[in-house]
């Protein structure tokens, strides 16, 4: 949107010229954080967005904790876990925890959150995050077993992300409405103050357990929702906001050169990637994406590495696999890489019979100008683009009805740390398949539902060289994302695009 | 005049009544309704299942009526992303955009009117000129330019008034200037060009004549003729900043009903997309009518027109 870019490149020119004092909240132990999204329902279990994902984190504890850093897995509301057999695992719970309405924590609380978001009909907005749970059991007070649908190797991951537990007295109460409106967790922060749309507040919980997440050290965290990125700096710039996120990267920029401002930049799961109709589902005759040589030749036709410097910046990095590389099973040295080389992809065109190039639809629902970039690499070696910008939804409609030849598309993996998280849902014959190849089905079938990690990462290896070789998408980059805060705080982002407020402090 | 009223009234209710009926058809224009609610990883049975239970499968005109008999109760159905009723929901942010919208007015009103008599009194002069600038000015400044140069000066350089928020009356106070400055410029013209008219016509002549001072003349016999045709400007203009003050309240993050139309919309929200641009409208239908009765009643010529 043109609209936007010259308002934030207006703003970020006034704003340089003035020079903001800094009048922390250090004083009174407050630190303000602004939210662009409003949130649907504070209810974790009830909300799809990255803001929701933040106050998981504070207000809730999973049963495991992976270490967002050496993405090792430990213990936090469960001690011990071990597989009985494939579908069932036992976890030992941890004693004296007390969520903070003074409820303890025990065996029930694991039984009834997991029986309730297991059911569908209780509507649980994620589907993907519960649906492999069938359901759980007591053992003793501080044992219970949950029990899978079916294998599910993946669900150390999901019991260490989105899956929260609830205290079941309370939830039985007031349910997901009420929930929102008034959390209660045994998370680091608990809330105190929910005014929907405008403002939640966060109180630094004093009983907090001995968690792996660290130990809360400022003591109040005000969450504000401020839709535009202009007024969230000038916000920051009058001393009313202390950190947001999400800044983009010209106004990062500018922000790194002034004082009292620290810009941190952080990778993010997202990958963009072209999607190809390689099965041919699309009304496009002829469809010159069923060829191999075609594919390979988008592959070659643009220069990554410029996007990444010129557009994306930060920690960006090109990405040659269908999935992110920290991601489990996303073995990178299987992908076959295809540098930049324009030449290239104008013989393999030539040999595929499309000397003269040809013409086609090219779709995108975000990042008007990466598109754009590529669609010009695209034209530079004879396929000329028809560019059509879509909404997200309309968009993956028409993706799910097979009429999208050419898209731009992205994919955050819901940040699961695990491959099936995303090559698993583009390639297993779903409705977002456009290459519906069996042989990478076989494998990721056998990769998805195999609890030994070395025959998972096998098989997600093969997948992944069959992908790559024969260039059902393009893969492209990873995104960033930048934070911007006062010196004052002390913060490392890490690379989940995931706001951890137990590790923020005042310097 | 009161058949003049019940005319008017008789027009407004079939306007009103088109408008429901085209803005519960976007539901349908907006693509299949059922497929939307189910979201990514639905199959083509949950679609059909989600189509059964909230009655997508029966005929439109059977829909509308149900729709419509449950909006004039007051009903408008339960928000797909909040999940809660769009009354409430929108209840809860109209009072922001109501303030807003009254703030936005009263202060276009107070600087125009008087600056528009100001500059027909002296055409062509300094002020006069001052008038034109700003009444141009305002005309082409984008909202969300002048909104921003206003925090840089009012709340990073001077410290005299907060971003945004709602939470004091000091907060209102740079969006009710963005906002009411876009409607100035047309109410100031426009007060102008009817005070011109009327300053030449023959009774403020009688009126000077028989020596009434010149503030009698201005206020008594020329300003409420000419500022007739400005009463309806201004329904019009507050029924604009009701439904269009999305902008204003995007930058000064006010959360009223013109941010959550815009965000519904991006959220393919479609319940409260239609309960907001119907009650826009209505806005919009029940300003123009206020605006036509209350002409008649400062100007007898219009009733029989």
């Amino acid at each position: 949107m043109t609209l936007i870019s010259m308002k934030s490149t207006i703003a970020a020119a006034a704003l340089i010229a003035s020079v903001g004092t800094t009048w922390a909240d250090k004083a009174n132990d407050t630190l303000s954080v602004a939210f662009t999204k409003e949130l649907e329902n504070v209810d974790s279990y009830f909300n799809s967005s990255r803001e929701g994902v933040v106050m998981q984190r504070a207000v809730w504890d999973g049963l495991i904790y992976r270490d967002p850093v050496t993405n090792e897995y430990k213990g936090n509301l469960a001690t011990s876990w071990e597989w009985i057999d494939d579908t069932t695992l036992e976890l030992k719970l941890r004693e004296g925890v007390k969520f903070h309405n003074g409820e303890d924590f025990n065996a029930d609380d694991v039984v009834f959150t997991v029986n309730f978001v297991a059911k569908e009909e209780n509507g649980v907005k994620t589907q993907r995050n519960v649906n492999w749970m069938k359901s759980a059991e007591k053992v003793d007070d501080y044992t219970v077993r949950i029990l899978l649908k079916d294998k599910f190797p993946a669900a150390i991951e999901f019991l260490s992300g989105p899956v929260s537990m609830y205290p079941n007295e309370y939830y039985a109460e007031v349910g997901p409405s009420g929930m929102g409106l008034k959390p209660v967790g045994t998370g680091p922060y608990k809330v105190t103050e929910v005014v929907p749309g405008q403002h939640f507040v966060l109180e630094k919980y004093e009983n907090y357990h001995d968690s792996p997440k660290g130990q809360p050290s400022i003591g109040k965290i005000d969450i504000r929702t401020v839709p535009d990125v202009n007024t969230q700096l000038a916000e920051l710039f009058s001393g009313t906001l202390d950190l947001i996120w999400q800044v983009p990267a010209d106004q990062a920029e500018k922000m790194a050169a002034m004082d009292g401002f620290t810009v941190a930049n952080e990778s993010t799961m997202r990958v963009g990637y072209l999607s190809m109709d390689a099965a041919g589902r699309s009304s496009m005759e002829p469809n010159p994406f069923k060829d191999a040589k075609v594919r390979q030749a988008v592959n070659h036709a643009i220069d990554r590495k410029a996007l990444v410097d010129n557009l994306l910046k930060g920690k960006s990095v090109v990405v040659n696999t269908p999935c992110f590389p920290s991601q489990f099973g996303c073995v990178t040295d299987a992908a076959v890489a295809y540098e930049y080389d324009p030449e290239k992809a104008k013989a393999l065109l030539a040999e595929a019979g499309y000397a003269d190039g040809f013409t086609t639809e090219f779709y995108a629902y975000r990042d008007r100008e990466y598109a754009e970039a590529i669609a010009s690499y695209l034209n530079a070696v004879g396929i000329r683009t028809d560019f059509k910008m879509l909404q997200y939804s309309a968009l993956r409609d028409l993706n799910m009805k097979g009429e999208v030849p050419l898209a731009f598309l992205t994919w955050g993996s819901y940040s699961i740390n695990d491959a099936s998280a995303m090559v698993s849902q583009f390639f297993k014959h779903g409705s977002l398949d456009d290459a519906r190849d069996d042989q990478a089905k076989a494998d990721l079938d056998i990769a998805d539902s195999s609890t030994d990690p070395a025959i998972r990462k096998e098989h997600y290896a093969k997948a992944i060289a069959r992908i790559t070789g024969e260039a059902f998408w393009a893969p492209m980059f990873s995104y960033n994302t930048n934070y911007v805060f006062k010196t004052d705080v002390d913060y490392t982002p890490t690379a989940d695009e995931v706001l951890r407020f137990t590790n923020m402090a005042w310097k | 005049m009161l058949q003049f009223i019940l005319r008017r009234l008789g027009l407004a209710l079939l306007v009103a009544f088109t408008v429901s009926f085209i803005s519960f058809s976007l539901l349908f224009l907006a693509g299949d309704p059922a497929a939307a609610l189910a979201g990514e990883t639905a199959s083509g049975e949950d679609i059909e299942a989600i189509r059964r239970v909230y009655g997508f499968d029966r005929p439109m005109l059977v829909q509308y009526g149900d729709w419509l008999f449950a909006a004039l109760r007051g009903d408008f159905g339960e928000s797909y992303y909040f999940k809660l009723p769009v009354a409430s929901l929108i209840a809860d942010r109209l009072s922001v955009t109501m303030l807003l919208g009254v703030c936005g007015i009263t202060f276009a009103l107070l600087t125009a009117v008087p600056l528009g008599v100001l500059a027909a009194m002296r055409p062509n002069s300094i002020i006069d000129r001052i008038a034109l600038f700003l009444s141009v000015a305002g005309q082409a400044l984008p909202s969300f330019w002048f909104g921003l140069i206003l925090i840089v000066l009012f709340a990073i350089q001077l410290r005299w008034l907060p971003v945004s928020g709602t939470a004091t009356w000091a907060h209102f106070v740079m969006p009710t200037i963005v906002l009411g400055y876009y409607a100035m410029p047309a109410i100031m013209r426009l007060t102008r060009a009817g005070m011109l008219e009327v300053l030449s016509s023959d009774y403020i002549r009688t009126a000077r004549a028989k020596g009434a001072s010149e503030l009698r003349v201005m206020f008594r016999h020329a300003l409420r003729n000419a500022i007739i045709p400005v009463v309806s400007l201004a329904a019009v203009q507050m029924g604009f900043m009701l439904g269009g003050s999305i902008v204003v309240e995007s930058i000064f993050a006010l959360h009223g009903a013109g941010f959550l139309a815009w965000e519904s919309i991006s959220r393919n929200d479609l319940p409260t997309v239609q309960a907001l641009i119907l009650i826009f409208s209505m806005f919009y239908i029940v300003f123009t009518f206020l605006a036509d009765v209350l002409n008649a009643w400062l100007d007898p010529r219009m009733r029989s027109s």
